[in-house]
Protein backbone atom coordinates (compact mmCIF):
# COMPACT_ATOMS: atom_id res chain seq x y z
CA UNK A 1 0.00 0.00 0.00
CA UNK A 2 1.06 3.60 -0.82
CA UNK A 3 2.29 6.47 1.62
CA UNK A 4 -0.33 8.07 3.26
CA UNK A 5 -0.91 12.08 2.44
CA UNK A 6 -2.06 13.78 5.71
CA UNK A 7 -4.03 16.86 4.99
CA UNK A 8 -6.86 19.54 6.19
CA UNK A 9 -8.65 19.22 3.37
CA UNK A 10 -8.99 17.40 0.28
CA UNK A 11 -10.92 19.16 -2.95
CA UNK A 12 -12.56 16.47 -4.98
CA UNK A 13 -12.28 18.80 -8.75
CA UNK A 14 -10.14 21.58 -9.55
CA UNK A 15 -12.63 23.90 -11.55
CA UNK A 16 -13.13 26.97 -10.24
CA UNK A 17 -15.31 27.31 -7.78
CA UNK A 18 -12.46 24.04 -6.21
CA UNK A 19 -9.61 26.26 -6.58
CA UNK A 20 -10.87 29.46 -4.82
CA UNK A 21 -12.15 27.30 -2.18
CA UNK A 22 -8.27 27.19 -1.89
CA UNK A 23 -8.54 30.50 -1.21
CA UNK A 24 -11.26 30.74 1.53
CA UNK A 25 -9.76 27.90 3.37
CA UNK A 26 -6.46 28.97 2.55
CA UNK A 27 -7.31 32.68 4.80
CA UNK A 28 -8.31 30.51 7.80
CA UNK A 29 -4.52 28.46 7.58
CA UNK A 30 -6.50 24.89 5.94
CA UNK A 31 -4.03 23.02 3.62
CA UNK A 32 -5.67 21.59 0.71
CA UNK A 33 -5.07 18.69 -1.71
CA UNK A 34 -6.79 18.01 -5.08
CA UNK A 35 -7.93 15.69 -7.31
CA UNK A 36 -9.15 15.79 -10.61
CA UNK A 37 -9.75 13.60 -13.27
CA UNK A 38 -8.13 16.16 -16.05
CA UNK A 39 -4.82 17.06 -16.64
CA UNK A 40 -5.07 20.31 -15.55
CA UNK A 41 -6.91 22.71 -13.76
CA UNK A 42 -10.37 24.55 -14.70
CA UNK A 43 -12.71 21.69 -14.67
CA UNK A 44 -15.27 22.35 -17.81
CA UNK A 45 -13.73 25.99 -17.94
CA UNK A 46 -10.70 24.92 -19.28
CA UNK A 47 -12.11 21.03 -20.97
CA UNK A 48 -15.56 22.83 -22.97
CA UNK A 49 -14.88 26.04 -23.53
CA UNK A 50 -11.57 27.62 -22.56
CA UNK A 51 -12.12 30.45 -25.27
CA UNK A 52 -16.04 30.93 -24.63
CA UNK A 53 -16.69 34.19 -22.91
CA UNK A 54 -17.76 34.80 -19.63
CA UNK A 55 -19.59 37.84 -19.11
CA UNK A 56 -21.21 37.26 -15.07
CA UNK A 57 -18.28 37.28 -13.21
CA UNK A 58 -18.21 39.90 -10.79
CA UNK A 59 -15.96 42.70 -12.05
CA UNK A 60 -14.73 40.70 -15.17
CA UNK A 61 -17.22 42.59 -17.76
CA UNK A 62 -15.55 39.28 -20.32
CA UNK A 63 -13.41 36.59 -19.35
CA UNK A 64 -12.78 33.51 -20.88
CA UNK A 65 -12.91 29.83 -19.49
CA UNK A 66 -9.45 29.73 -19.58
CA UNK A 67 -7.96 33.69 -18.12
CA UNK A 68 -10.53 32.93 -15.41
CA UNK A 69 -8.61 29.42 -14.48
CA UNK A 70 -5.24 31.57 -14.64
CA UNK A 71 -6.61 34.32 -12.84
CA UNK A 72 -7.71 32.03 -10.01
CA UNK A 73 -4.62 30.08 -9.66
CA UNK A 74 -2.50 33.42 -9.50
CA UNK A 75 -5.05 34.36 -6.64
CA UNK A 76 -4.45 30.75 -4.71
CA UNK A 77 -0.55 30.58 -5.45
CA UNK A 78 0.19 32.05 -1.71
CA UNK A 79 -1.82 29.12 -0.50
CA UNK A 80 0.74 26.20 -2.40
CA UNK A 81 -2.42 23.79 -2.81
CA UNK A 82 -0.95 20.44 -4.30
CA UNK A 83 -2.73 19.10 -7.53
CA UNK A 84 -3.47 15.53 -8.18
CA UNK A 85 -4.31 15.26 -12.27
CA UNK A 86 -5.45 12.62 -14.09
CA UNK A 87 -6.92 10.87 -11.07
CA UNK A 88 -10.95 9.93 -9.91
CA UNK A 89 -11.24 9.54 -6.39
CA UNK A 90 -13.07 6.04 -6.39
CA UNK A 91 -13.36 5.43 -2.73
CA UNK A 92 -14.18 7.97 0.20
CA UNK A 93 -14.24 6.38 3.80
CA UNK A 94 -14.70 7.71 7.38
CA UNK A 95 -12.42 6.08 10.14
CA UNK A 96 -12.69 5.52 13.51
CA UNK A 97 -11.25 8.34 14.68
CA UNK A 98 -13.50 10.83 12.61
CA UNK A 99 -11.49 11.55 9.92
CA UNK A 100 -11.55 10.83 5.76
CA UNK A 101 -9.67 7.93 4.03
CA UNK A 102 -10.15 9.61 0.24
CA UNK A 103 -8.61 6.93 -2.35
CA UNK A 104 -7.89 7.33 -6.22
CA UNK A 105 -7.59 5.01 -8.91
CA UNK A 106 -4.50 5.14 -8.84
CA UNK A 107 -4.18 4.17 -5.41
CA UNK A 108 -2.98 7.10 -3.55
CA UNK A 109 -4.73 7.15 -0.14
CA UNK A 110 -4.94 10.17 1.42
CA UNK A 111 -6.16 11.24 5.28
CA UNK A 112 -8.29 14.41 5.60
CA UNK A 113 -10.09 15.67 8.19
CA UNK A 114 -12.72 17.47 5.59
CA UNK A 115 -13.44 16.87 2.11
CA UNK A 116 -15.14 19.30 -0.13
CA UNK A 117 -16.97 17.76 -3.47
CA UNK A 118 -16.60 20.81 -6.27
CA UNK A 119 -17.02 18.20 -8.87
CA UNK A 120 -19.22 20.12 -11.22
CA UNK A 121 -21.21 17.41 -13.35
CA UNK A 122 -19.05 14.61 -12.27
CA UNK A 123 -16.45 13.66 -13.69
CA UNK A 124 -15.11 13.66 -17.41
CA UNK A 125 -15.50 9.99 -18.61
CA UNK A 126 -14.70 8.75 -21.87
CA UNK A 127 -17.73 8.14 -24.50
CA UNK A 128 -19.03 4.78 -25.07
CA UNK A 129 -19.30 4.82 -29.14
CA UNK A 130 -22.96 3.34 -30.42
CA UNK A 131 -22.14 -0.22 -30.99
CA UNK A 132 -24.54 -2.98 -29.57
CA UNK A 133 -22.84 -5.11 -27.35
CA UNK A 134 -19.60 -3.14 -26.68
CA UNK A 135 -19.96 -3.22 -22.89
CA UNK A 136 -19.17 -6.69 -22.81
CA UNK A 137 -15.71 -6.38 -23.96
CA UNK A 138 -15.16 -3.46 -22.11
CA UNK A 139 -12.33 -3.99 -19.94
CA UNK A 140 -10.73 -7.03 -21.71
CA UNK A 141 -10.63 -6.22 -25.70
CA UNK A 142 -12.17 -2.74 -25.90
CA UNK A 143 -10.14 0.20 -23.99
CA UNK A 144 -10.72 3.92 -23.68
CA UNK A 145 -7.62 4.84 -23.50
CA UNK A 146 -4.10 3.21 -23.64
CA UNK A 147 -2.28 2.09 -20.01
CA UNK A 148 -0.18 -0.37 -21.34
CA UNK A 149 1.44 -0.12 -25.07
CA UNK A 150 2.05 -4.03 -24.42
CA UNK A 151 -1.55 -4.98 -24.19
CA UNK A 152 -1.75 -4.05 -27.92
CA UNK A 153 1.18 -6.37 -29.11
CA UNK A 154 0.87 -8.99 -31.95
CA UNK A 155 -3.14 -7.64 -31.93
CA UNK A 156 -5.58 -6.80 -34.42
CA UNK A 157 -6.29 -3.42 -33.37
CA UNK A 158 -8.94 -0.92 -34.41
CA UNK A 159 -9.15 2.71 -33.69
CA UNK A 160 -12.18 4.81 -33.94
CA UNK A 161 -12.23 8.07 -34.05
CA UNK A 162 -10.76 11.29 -35.92
CA UNK A 163 -8.37 13.29 -33.26
CA UNK A 164 -5.20 13.64 -31.75
CA UNK A 165 -5.48 10.67 -29.40
CA UNK A 166 -6.86 8.78 -32.20
CA UNK A 167 -3.79 9.70 -34.71
CA UNK A 168 -1.13 9.55 -31.93
CA UNK A 169 -2.22 6.31 -30.73
CA UNK A 170 -2.61 5.05 -34.28
CA UNK A 171 0.81 5.97 -35.50
CA UNK A 172 2.29 4.42 -31.46
CA UNK A 173 0.99 1.13 -31.81
CA UNK A 174 1.43 0.50 -35.51
CA UNK A 175 5.25 -0.56 -34.82
CA UNK A 176 4.07 -3.42 -32.57
CA UNK A 177 0.39 -4.76 -33.18
CA UNK A 178 -0.26 -7.64 -35.62
CA UNK A 179 -2.27 -4.93 -37.54
CA UNK A 180 -3.80 -1.55 -37.67
CA UNK A 181 -6.82 0.06 -38.79
CA UNK A 182 -8.70 3.49 -38.11
CA UNK A 183 -11.81 4.25 -39.19
CA UNK A 184 -13.39 7.25 -39.10
CA UNK A 185 -16.11 8.83 -40.05
CA UNK A 186 -15.88 11.16 -42.62
CA UNK A 187 -12.36 11.97 -44.50
CA UNK A 188 -11.37 15.06 -42.37
CA UNK A 189 -9.37 14.61 -38.84
CA UNK A 190 -9.03 17.14 -36.08
CA UNK A 191 -5.56 16.18 -35.55
CA UNK A 192 -1.96 18.05 -35.84
CA UNK A 193 -1.73 17.60 -39.87
CA UNK A 194 1.52 16.26 -39.18
CA UNK A 195 0.00 13.01 -37.64
CA UNK A 196 -2.30 12.85 -40.69
CA UNK A 197 0.37 12.95 -42.89
CA UNK A 198 2.21 10.40 -41.44
CA UNK A 199 -0.88 7.95 -41.26
CA UNK A 200 -1.59 8.16 -44.51
CA UNK A 201 2.14 7.37 -45.41
CA UNK A 202 1.59 4.08 -43.43
CA UNK A 203 -1.81 3.88 -45.26
CA UNK A 204 0.24 4.46 -48.56
CA UNK A 205 2.44 1.64 -47.64
CA UNK A 206 0.16 -1.03 -46.44
CA UNK A 207 1.21 -1.23 -43.04
CA UNK A 208 -2.46 0.63 -41.86
CA UNK A 209 -5.55 0.26 -42.88
CA UNK A 210 -7.78 3.45 -43.05
CA UNK A 211 -11.80 2.48 -43.47
CA UNK A 212 -14.46 5.75 -43.75
CA UNK A 213 -17.27 4.79 -41.75
CA UNK A 214 -18.61 3.93 -38.57
CA UNK A 215 -18.12 0.75 -36.65
CA UNK A 216 -21.53 -1.44 -36.36
CA UNK A 217 -21.22 -4.44 -34.80
CA UNK A 218 -18.72 -6.74 -32.83
CA UNK A 219 -18.45 -10.43 -32.52
CA UNK A 220 -16.18 -12.40 -29.80
CA UNK A 221 -16.54 -14.92 -26.65
CA UNK A 222 -16.05 -14.18 -23.29
CA UNK A 223 -15.03 -10.64 -23.73
CA UNK A 224 -12.74 -11.53 -26.09
CA UNK A 225 -13.03 -9.78 -29.69
CA UNK A 226 -12.59 -11.46 -32.61
CA UNK A 227 -13.64 -9.03 -35.30
CA UNK A 228 -15.93 -6.02 -36.25
CA UNK A 229 -17.96 -4.87 -38.51
CA UNK A 230 -17.21 -1.47 -40.29
CA UNK A 231 -20.49 0.30 -42.03
CA UNK A 232 -19.66 2.78 -44.94
CA UNK A 233 -21.54 4.00 -47.32
CA UNK A 234 -21.20 1.49 -50.06
CA UNK A 235 -21.86 -1.56 -47.23
CA UNK A 236 -20.60 -3.27 -44.35
CA UNK A 237 -17.19 -5.25 -43.76
CA UNK A 238 -16.12 -7.45 -41.49
CA UNK A 239 -12.68 -7.24 -40.41
CA UNK A 240 -10.86 -9.03 -37.82
CA UNK A 241 -9.97 -6.89 -34.37
CA UNK A 242 -8.69 -8.20 -31.40
CA UNK A 243 -8.48 -4.74 -29.90
CA UNK A 244 -10.91 -2.02 -30.14
CA UNK A 245 -10.15 2.22 -29.11
CA UNK A 246 -12.71 4.25 -29.44
CA UNK A 247 -11.82 8.32 -29.25
CA UNK A 248 -15.26 9.82 -28.71
CA UNK A 249 -13.96 12.74 -26.37
CA UNK A 250 -15.54 13.25 -22.95
CA UNK A 251 -19.23 13.05 -20.79
CA UNK A 252 -19.60 14.40 -17.36
CA UNK A 253 -21.06 11.28 -15.39
CA UNK A 254 -21.67 11.43 -11.06
CA UNK A 255 -19.34 8.13 -11.00
CA UNK A 256 -18.67 7.47 -7.55
CA UNK A 257 -20.20 10.24 -5.73
CA UNK A 258 -23.21 8.05 -5.82
CA UNK A 259 -21.99 6.07 -3.82
CA UNK A 260 -20.92 7.69 -0.80
CA UNK A 261 -24.08 7.24 1.10
CA UNK A 262 -24.70 11.09 0.43
CA UNK A 263 -28.49 12.09 0.21
CA UNK A 264 -28.72 13.31 -3.87
CA UNK A 265 -31.75 14.97 -5.33
CA UNK A 266 -31.91 14.32 -9.27
CA UNK A 267 -28.06 13.37 -9.05
CA UNK A 268 -27.05 16.45 -7.02
CA UNK A 269 -25.59 16.30 -3.75
CA UNK A 270 -28.17 17.70 -1.32
CA UNK A 271 -26.71 20.54 0.82
CA UNK A 272 -27.23 22.44 4.15
CA UNK A 273 -27.38 26.09 2.44
CA UNK A 274 -25.59 27.65 5.99
CA UNK A 275 -22.65 25.20 5.93
CA UNK A 276 -23.07 23.76 2.46
CA UNK A 277 -22.60 20.28 4.25
CA UNK A 278 -24.02 17.38 2.84
CA UNK A 279 -25.58 14.68 4.40
CA UNK A 280 -22.66 13.26 6.06
CA UNK A 281 -20.79 15.64 8.77
CA UNK A 282 -17.34 16.85 7.40
CA UNK A 283 -18.02 16.04 3.87
CA UNK A 284 -19.12 19.28 1.77
CA UNK A 285 -20.54 19.80 -1.96
CA UNK A 286 -20.39 23.12 -3.16
CA UNK A 287 -20.75 24.39 -6.99
CA UNK A 288 -22.94 22.90 -10.00
CA UNK A 289 -22.53 19.24 -8.06
CA UNK A 290 -24.92 20.13 -5.24
CA UNK A 291 -28.65 21.03 -5.07
CA UNK A 292 -30.78 22.97 -2.54
CA UNK A 293 -33.60 25.24 -2.57
CA UNK A 294 -33.22 27.77 -5.21
CA UNK A 295 -29.79 26.63 -6.86
CA UNK A 296 -28.52 28.46 -9.80
CA UNK A 297 -25.57 26.61 -11.13
CA UNK A 298 -23.40 29.85 -11.64
CA UNK A 299 -19.68 30.14 -11.11
CA UNK A 300 -20.32 33.04 -8.91
CA UNK A 301 -22.85 31.42 -6.49
CA UNK A 302 -20.19 28.65 -6.38
CA UNK A 303 -17.58 31.13 -5.34
CA UNK A 304 -19.94 32.19 -2.60
CA UNK A 305 -20.62 28.41 -1.32
CA UNK A 306 -17.14 27.88 -1.05
CA UNK A 307 -16.99 30.69 1.33
CA UNK A 308 -19.46 29.80 3.66
CA UNK A 309 -18.19 26.24 3.83
CA UNK A 310 -14.95 27.28 5.04
CA UNK A 311 -16.41 28.60 8.00
CA UNK A 312 -17.52 25.23 9.02
CA UNK A 313 -14.52 23.19 7.81
CA UNK A 314 -12.57 25.42 9.91
CA UNK A 315 -14.68 24.79 13.06
CA UNK A 316 -14.09 20.87 12.26
CA UNK A 317 -10.35 20.77 11.54
CA UNK A 318 -9.62 23.39 14.52
CA UNK A 319 -12.52 22.31 16.85
CA UNK A 320 -12.67 25.17 20.16
CA UNK A 321 -10.69 27.81 18.21
CA UNK A 322 -12.84 30.86 17.68
CA UNK A 323 -13.21 31.54 13.97
CA UNK A 324 -12.56 35.25 13.65
CA UNK A 325 -14.27 37.04 10.29
CA UNK A 326 -11.51 39.30 8.75
CA UNK A 327 -11.38 41.15 5.96
CA UNK A 328 -8.60 41.18 3.34
CA UNK A 329 -8.72 45.08 3.18
CA UNK A 330 -7.48 45.64 6.60
CA UNK A 331 -6.52 42.40 8.47
CA UNK A 332 -2.76 42.19 8.61
CA UNK A 333 -2.53 38.60 9.73
CA UNK A 334 -4.73 37.49 6.23
CA UNK A 335 -2.34 40.11 4.17
CA UNK A 336 0.87 38.46 6.04
CA UNK A 337 -0.82 34.91 4.72
CA UNK A 338 -1.23 35.91 0.94
CA UNK A 339 2.25 37.76 1.05
CA UNK A 340 1.61 41.46 0.65
CA UNK A 341 1.98 42.74 4.09
CA UNK B 1 -40.34 33.67 -35.63
CA UNK B 2 -40.85 30.31 -36.33
CA UNK B 3 -42.56 26.81 -35.08
CA UNK B 4 -39.89 24.44 -34.50
CA UNK B 5 -41.26 21.07 -33.62
CA UNK B 6 -38.96 18.47 -31.82
CA UNK B 7 -39.81 14.39 -32.04
CA UNK B 8 -38.07 12.95 -29.20
CA UNK B 9 -36.63 9.43 -29.70
CA UNK B 10 -40.63 7.49 -28.27
CA UNK B 11 -42.13 9.57 -30.60
CA UNK B 12 -43.55 12.36 -28.89
CA UNK B 13 -44.11 15.52 -30.34
CA UNK B 14 -42.80 19.21 -28.68
CA UNK B 15 -43.72 22.32 -30.25
CA UNK B 16 -41.92 25.44 -29.91
CA UNK B 17 -41.95 28.98 -30.84
CA UNK B 18 -38.32 30.25 -31.74
CA UNK B 19 -37.34 34.35 -31.99
CA UNK B 20 -35.39 34.96 -34.77
CA UNK B 21 -31.84 34.92 -33.96
CA UNK B 22 -31.61 32.37 -31.46
CA UNK B 23 -30.58 28.81 -31.52
CA UNK B 24 -32.92 25.78 -31.79
CA UNK B 25 -31.21 24.65 -28.79
CA UNK B 26 -31.75 27.73 -26.98
CA UNK B 27 -35.57 26.78 -27.91
CA UNK B 28 -35.06 22.99 -26.67
CA UNK B 29 -34.22 23.40 -22.98
CA UNK B 30 -36.71 26.23 -22.67
CA UNK B 31 -39.26 23.92 -23.64
CA UNK B 32 -37.26 20.79 -22.32
CA UNK B 33 -37.15 19.01 -24.66
CA UNK B 34 -35.94 15.40 -23.38
CA UNK B 35 -32.64 14.22 -24.82
CA UNK B 36 -30.74 17.63 -25.33
CA UNK B 37 -28.42 18.11 -22.55
CA UNK B 38 -26.03 21.00 -24.20
CA UNK B 39 -23.77 20.81 -21.55
CA UNK B 40 -21.88 23.50 -23.01
CA UNK B 41 -23.81 25.92 -22.83
CA UNK B 42 -24.25 26.76 -26.65
CA UNK B 43 -20.20 27.00 -27.27
CA UNK B 44 -20.09 24.40 -30.05
CA UNK B 45 -17.46 22.56 -27.41
CA UNK B 46 -19.27 19.21 -25.85
CA UNK B 47 -21.87 17.59 -29.00
CA UNK B 48 -24.74 17.14 -26.37
CA UNK B 49 -27.33 19.09 -28.52
CA UNK B 50 -27.28 16.51 -31.24
CA UNK B 51 -30.44 16.28 -33.47
CA UNK B 52 -31.40 14.37 -36.92
CA UNK B 53 -32.95 17.34 -39.36
CA UNK B 54 -36.26 16.21 -40.96
CA UNK B 55 -35.48 15.10 -44.55
CA UNK B 56 -37.67 17.91 -45.71
CA UNK B 57 -35.40 20.49 -43.97
CA UNK B 58 -31.99 19.67 -44.54
CA UNK B 59 -31.90 22.19 -47.44
CA UNK B 60 -32.88 25.13 -45.39
CA UNK B 61 -30.96 24.58 -42.28
CA UNK B 62 -27.63 23.65 -44.79
CA UNK B 63 -24.61 21.81 -43.89
CA UNK B 64 -22.84 22.04 -40.49
CA UNK B 65 -19.61 24.08 -40.38
CA UNK B 66 -16.02 22.95 -39.76
CA UNK B 67 -15.68 23.36 -36.36
CA UNK B 68 -19.27 21.66 -36.36
CA UNK B 69 -18.29 19.27 -38.28
CA UNK B 70 -15.29 18.52 -35.95
CA UNK B 71 -17.87 18.45 -32.58
CA UNK B 72 -20.32 15.64 -34.70
CA UNK B 73 -17.18 12.99 -34.51
CA UNK B 74 -17.99 13.19 -30.56
CA UNK B 75 -21.82 12.62 -31.15
CA UNK B 76 -23.46 9.43 -30.39
CA UNK B 77 -25.01 7.60 -33.76
CA UNK B 78 -24.12 9.88 -36.32
CA UNK B 79 -26.08 10.16 -39.41
CA UNK B 80 -25.80 12.45 -42.76
CA UNK B 81 -28.65 14.38 -41.30
CA UNK B 82 -27.12 15.06 -38.12
CA UNK B 83 -26.56 18.80 -36.93
CA UNK B 84 -25.75 20.39 -33.36
CA UNK B 85 -29.11 22.32 -32.48
CA UNK B 86 -26.56 25.30 -30.87
CA UNK B 87 -25.64 26.03 -34.30
CA UNK B 88 -28.58 26.18 -36.23
CA UNK B 89 -29.90 29.85 -35.94
CA UNK B 90 -33.50 30.60 -36.26
CA UNK B 91 -35.18 32.70 -38.86
CA UNK B 92 -38.32 33.20 -40.92
CA UNK B 93 -36.98 30.63 -43.32
CA UNK B 94 -37.01 27.83 -40.89
CA UNK B 95 -40.68 28.35 -39.62
CA UNK B 96 -42.18 24.81 -39.49
CA UNK B 97 -38.75 23.34 -38.85
CA UNK B 98 -39.09 19.44 -38.07
CA UNK B 99 -35.82 18.20 -35.78
CA UNK B 100 -35.02 14.28 -34.38
CA UNK B 101 -33.57 14.02 -31.07
CA UNK B 102 -31.19 11.00 -30.69
CA UNK B 103 -31.71 7.92 -28.39
CA UNK B 104 -28.53 9.68 -26.46
CA UNK B 105 -26.22 12.24 -26.22
CA UNK B 106 -23.37 10.10 -25.07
Amino acid sequence: MSEITKTDVVIIGAGPVGLFAVFELGLYDLKCHLIDILDRPGGQCAELYPEKPIYDIPAWPEISGQGLTDKLMEQIKPFAPQFHFNRMVTRLERQPDGQFHVETDEGEVFETKVVVIAAGGGSFQPKRPPVPGIEAFEGKSVFYSVRRMEEFRDEDVLIVGGGDSALDWALNLQPIARSLTVVHRRAEFRAAPDSVKKMFELVERGSVRFELGQVSGLTGEGGQLSSATIKAAEGETEIPVTRLLPFFGLTMKLGPVADWGLNLHENLVQVNVETFETSEPGIFAIGDINWYPGKLKLILSGFHEAALMTQAAKRIVSPGEKVVFQYTTSSTSLQKKLGVA
Amino acid sequence: MAKITFVTFDGVRIEADAENGSTVMESAIRNAVPGIDAECGGACACATCHVYVDDAWQEVTGEPEAMEEDMLDFAYDVRPSSRLSCQIRVSDELDGLVVHVPERQA
